[in-house]
């Protein structure tokens, strides 16, 4: 089957519905795409200054690429990285050497903080005595970790490379969890609520599958080898992406089917649950914001890292 | 013809006239790869023989 716009060979067919590109036109797809979602949902505004979340894996090194390339005539946008080194030895520190090179060449400010430094241990010693599911701590102390020092680079807006797979999966994680109120959270931009401590969260690749992303680090030779973290396949997310997956495969459309049914009931969700949110306090050891007296990330260093 | 499947680091043997019967006889999910001939991303639905470089790169990323 040829490329449907130009009849080229093509690289690609999409998931969704089962059209062909070639690499020209899934490059200009993917873009237009990235492009629309940011037009769309208005993720990006007049005097921003966007730090992106970086791990040196692919969906965050093509969001940083295309939030440059999108905003290169923007002189009031700034674009800042910003890399969490949790500590997972033989994966992060790879990552991070890519990272560091990638930014070089694009000539973007990489800022990298650090498990250690900043909670006195790396995950894998964490994990050497705390016997949960490991992304569950590293979860919240890395997302901890990225308001907090994107506040302190002055963000308006923190950049991730969630994808239509990790978006899909939270999204039946909710439901399956009967969490539906913490859905209401999702969506392109993140959060119901406005507060001065949270720093909003975008997602430009929203609507793009992990797939896609893949294909087009790959078309643009970012990369060839996209790792899994070691300690992602004990997670309830990797079962249920692998679920996901195996019904896409047999009933192609599904995950779009998800995040599609989804968008067109969030702005209900967000309306039912704008007043029923958790007053936000601020944690009583580090002042960040949390809906506890004490926040889940000052919970596990006083109660896991310290202990 | 030989194939290099990433995720795991191995090459394995195996013979396919497409990449779809290759990705069905190794039991792989095509949503959670690329397929690149001799370097080049290629479909489903193209035809591969035993000259070709055949790579399996899983796309799960992250945790």
């Amino acid at each position: 089957m040829a490329c449907k716009n130009c009849l080229e060979k093509p690289v690609i067919k999409l998931q969704n519905n089962n059209v062909s590109l070639c690499k020209k036109c899934f490059i200009e797809y993917f873009e237009k795409k990235v492009k629309k979602t940011i037009t769309d949902y208005k993720l990006i505004r007049k005097n921003e200054n966007i730090v992106v979340a970086c791990s040196g894996g692919k969906d965050s090194t093509v969001l940083l690429y295309l939030i440059k390339k999108i905003t290169s005539n923007r002189r009031d946008i700034k674009i800042t990285a910003l890399a969490i080194d949790e500590g997972i030895h033989g994966y992060r520190n790879k990552s991070l050497e890519f990272l560091k090179d990638f930014c070089n060449k694009q000539e973007v400010e990489l800022n990298i903080y650090s498990y250690k430094e900043e909670f006195t241990k790396s995950l894998d010693e964490i994990l050497k005595t705390y016997k949960g599911i490991p992304c569950s701590i590293c979860g919240v102390l890395r997302r901890y970790l990225l308001n907090k020092k994107s506040k302190e680079l002055k963000a308006t807006k923190l950049a991730t490379g969630h994808n239509l797979d990790d978006e899909a999966q939270t999204i039946t994680m909710n439901y399956f969890k009967n969490n539906v109120k913490m859905s209401a959270r999702l969506g392109p931009i993140a959060g119901i609520i406005r507060d001065k401590g949270f720093i909003p969260r975008i997602k430009p690749l929203y609507f793009l599958t992990e797939k896609e992303v893949a294909s087009y680090a790959f078309l643009k030779g970012f990369m060839d080898k996209f790792n899994e973290c070691p300690n992602s396949p004990l997670s309830y997310r990797a079962q249920i992406r692998d679920t996901l997956n195996e019904l896409e495969n047999k009933y192609p459309g599904t995950k779009n089917g998800i995040i599609s049914s989804f968008i067109e009931i969030l702005p209900l969700l967000k309306e039912k649950y704008k007043n029923d949110h958790e007053v936000i306090k601020s944690c009583k050891i580090c002042d960040e914001p949390s809906s506890q007296d004490i926040c889940k990330s000052c919970y596990y260093i006083e109660t896991v890292i310290k202990a | 013809m030989k194939v290099y499947l990433e995720k795991t680091n191995e090459y394995k043997e195996i013979e396919a006239s497409t990449v779809k019967e290759l990705l069905t006889k190794l039991k792989v999910n095509p949503s959670t790869i690329i397929v690149t001939k001799n370097n080049e991303l290629v479909t489903e639905d193209e035809k591969i023989s035993s000259k070709d470089e055949i790579k399996l790169l899983s796309v799960i990323s992250g945790g």
